[in-house]
């Protein structure tokens, strides 16, 4: 098993999150995490990378404690996608792709040729080979969210946590990136992502986990999990999950009145 | 089919390292230039033929025919005062690029934790207590540190928030209240004696730096640069802040400590020197950044170079302006500031 979260108790700056928290991953295998506004879904993610320290419970990856792993250690197995943001300063995009190497790269070293085929490969993977010498800061949300996928690549990882990939996308990055999640797992790949609508689980994630009221409230094969009594419970609304002849997915919509 | 972008790639490789072998000659020659210019213009001009068996007979040890008053102006009074500026402009420059990176703000200065402040009220001290040169610098040296010490120690404990956000303010704090000691210091001391030499001091100058002075100050600096120098390729990483640093597997707990450690040493040992020189260790990384890209592998050269030319040219208008010196902190921001505002205005790639 990549990722063995049992009994795992979150939070910070003193105060829990979360509790209580059991889920497995294997490699291969795209889980996806939804839960309300404020939930605990990001405190959730930095306790999985080690940046928060468990408050209780164990996260064990790769066979090894996580508390017992160096930072670099974590990183050549855990890459993590963060929302598509604002670098501050006007790195290239393929500066930006090489940085996912550093926990494969020396201290007092620079990244040298295997890095920069490394980079090169996860540029083209993701479709962005085009882009690898604009400026970082000026390409569009979309393209950030591709190069983070890319530099998360590059570093060669077993497990990718995204928290939230598509939020502040358009609808076709949402989808493009999406079906980068399902690349991503065919390749070997276990990926964790959380997202805002349940709808994306259906089109991506083997499994589903819900996170409320600090705790799992579910965990199953997506297609059995969404359900609008689940949905209800933690959006507080009223949802439909029905099957659409011709897609294999089912489609999921909130009832607006 | 596969061997042609490669080969092109190899090739374009190529053109770049001897583009950039070539932009390093270019500004080595120029700064070069700039230091020769600056030592035969002044007060007392010197004639090239007269700086050229000067420096000859130095150097080489040829005879030199040169005025004895050439020779004077020219060994006792200008190369002192050119080797300060290079560097002391490198050196701020450096700290600058270092500081603006790990705090990820472009306003950032080699001052942000409050370094100039405590070297000011360790040197306004010394004055006041009618102390010598020497002392004065140790003084504002350890002030400097001091300073640094402190916001970093409240940096640690408090731990609620996002640990660069609160170095930032904690180094405004306690900038204020050392800030505070160099005024009262200033009311008490003797407007007649010290009060100008306060002033002077606050504001920077070259003009009393002797050889000595470099020698003591300049191992300070070369042991504050190894871990910029080393750290080079990191420092990208630190500058995306510091949970994404963490993630990407850097020890930022480790490397910020020991990155401050080494710019505030640098800058420390500069003001220490030559007193309050602003707006260097800000414009010039904001320049650099512009010519050579945000990548600390060739940022941190750019900066040191374009920082070490830029106070020579400063200083060298500066006590060539008129019969009065002009205090250097009073020039850098002349020209920085409306630089800044060009930089601002025009939306340049320099930041974001």
């Amino acid at each position: 098993m990549l990722l063995h979260v049992r009994d795992l108790a979150f939070g910070y700056g003193g105060r829990s999150v979360g509790s209580g928290v059991s889920f497995d991953l294997a490699a291969g295998e795209v889980l996806c995490l939804i839960g309300p506004n404020g939930g605990g879904k990001t405190t959730l993610f930095k306790t999985l990378l080690g940046l928060l320290p468990a408050r209780g419970g164990r996260v064990v990856l790769g066979g090894t404690d996580l508390s017992r792993l160096s930072r670099s250690a974590i990183a050549r197995m855990v890459a993590a996608v963060p929302q598509a943001h604002a670098a501050f300063f006007p790195f290239t995009v393929r500066e930006v792709v090489v940085m996912g190497r550093a926990s494969r790269i020396g201290p007092f070293a620079a990244p040298g040729p295997s890095d920069a085929a490394a980079a090169e490969k996860a540029l083209d993977a993701l479709g962005i080979g085009h882009l690898a010498d604009t400026v970082y800061t000026e390409i569009s949300g979309g393209e950030r969210q591709l190069a983070l996928i890319a530099r998360a690549l590059s570093g060669e990882p077993r497990l990718l946590i995204m928290d939230e990939p598509t939020a502040s996308l358009d609808f076709g990055n949402q989808a493009r990136v999406l079906g980068q999640i399902r690349r991503l797992a065919q390749a070997g790949i276990a990926v964790l992502f959380s997202t805002h609508d349940p709808g994306h689980a259906l089109l991506c994630a083997d499994r589903l986990v819900a996170l409320h009221g600090g705790r799992l409230v579910a965990d199953g094969p997506s297609a059995a999990t969404v359900t609008p009594a689940l949905l209800r419970l933690i959006y507080g609304i009223d949802v439909v999950v029905a099957p659409v002849p011709g897609l294999a997915a089912p489609v999921c919509v909130p009832v607006v009145d | 089919m596969s061997d042609i972008p490669a080969a092109a790639e190899a090739i374009e490789l190529r053109t770049r390292r001897r583009l950039r072998i070539s932009a390093a000659l270019f500004s080595g020659l120029a700064l070069l230039a700039l230091a020769v210019l600056a030592l035969a213009v002044g007060q007392y001009p010197v004639a090239p033929a007269d700086l050229a068996a000067i420096l000859g007979h130095h150097l080489l040890g040829l005879p030199s025919r040169a005025p004895a008053a050439a020779e004077t102006v020219v060994m006792q009074v200008r190369l002192p005062r050119v080797i300060a500026a290079l560097v002391v402009g490198a050196a701020l420059s450096a700290a600058g690029a270092t500081y603006q990176g790990l705090f990820r703000n472009p306003l950032v200065s080699p001052d942000i934790l409050g370094v100039s402040a405590g070297a000011g009220l360790g040197a306004v001290l010394g004055i006041y207590l009618g102390l010598p040169v020497a002392p004065i610098q140790l003084l504002a040296f350890l002030g400097g540190l001091g300073a640094v010490a402190a916001v970093y120690g409240v940096g640690l404990a408090v731990r609620r928030h996002d640990p660069v956000l609160t170095l930032v303010l904690a180094g405004v704090a306690v900038g204020a209240v050392l800030g505070a000691g160099i005024s009262l210091l200033k009311v008490l001391a003797d407007p007649y004696n010290q009060l100008p030499a306060i002033t002077f001091w606050l504001l920077g100058s070259l003009s009393s730096v002797t050889l000595g002075d470099v020698a003591a100050t300049l191992p300070m600096m070369l042991i504050g640069l190894v871990p910029l120098v080393l750290l080079r390729w990191r420092m990208n990483l630190m500058s995306l802040g510091d949970a994404e640093a963490r993630t990407l597997g850097v020890e930022t707990r480790v490397l910020r400590p020991v990155l401050i450690a080494g710019a505030t040493l640098i800058t420390a040992a500069a003001v220490a020197m030559t007193g309050v020189i602003g707006w260097i260790g800000l414009i010039v990384p904001h320049i650099a950044r512009l010519l050579v890209g945000p990548d600390y592998r060739r940022l941190l050269p750019a900066s040191l170079a374009l920082g070490a030319g830029y106070l020579v040219l400063v200083d060298l208008i500066a006590r060539n302006m008129g019969t009065v010196e002009v205090p250097l902190g009073i020039l850098t921001a002349l020209v920085g500031a409306p630089f800044f505002l060009w930089l601002l205005a025009s939306g340049r790639r320099g930041f974001a």
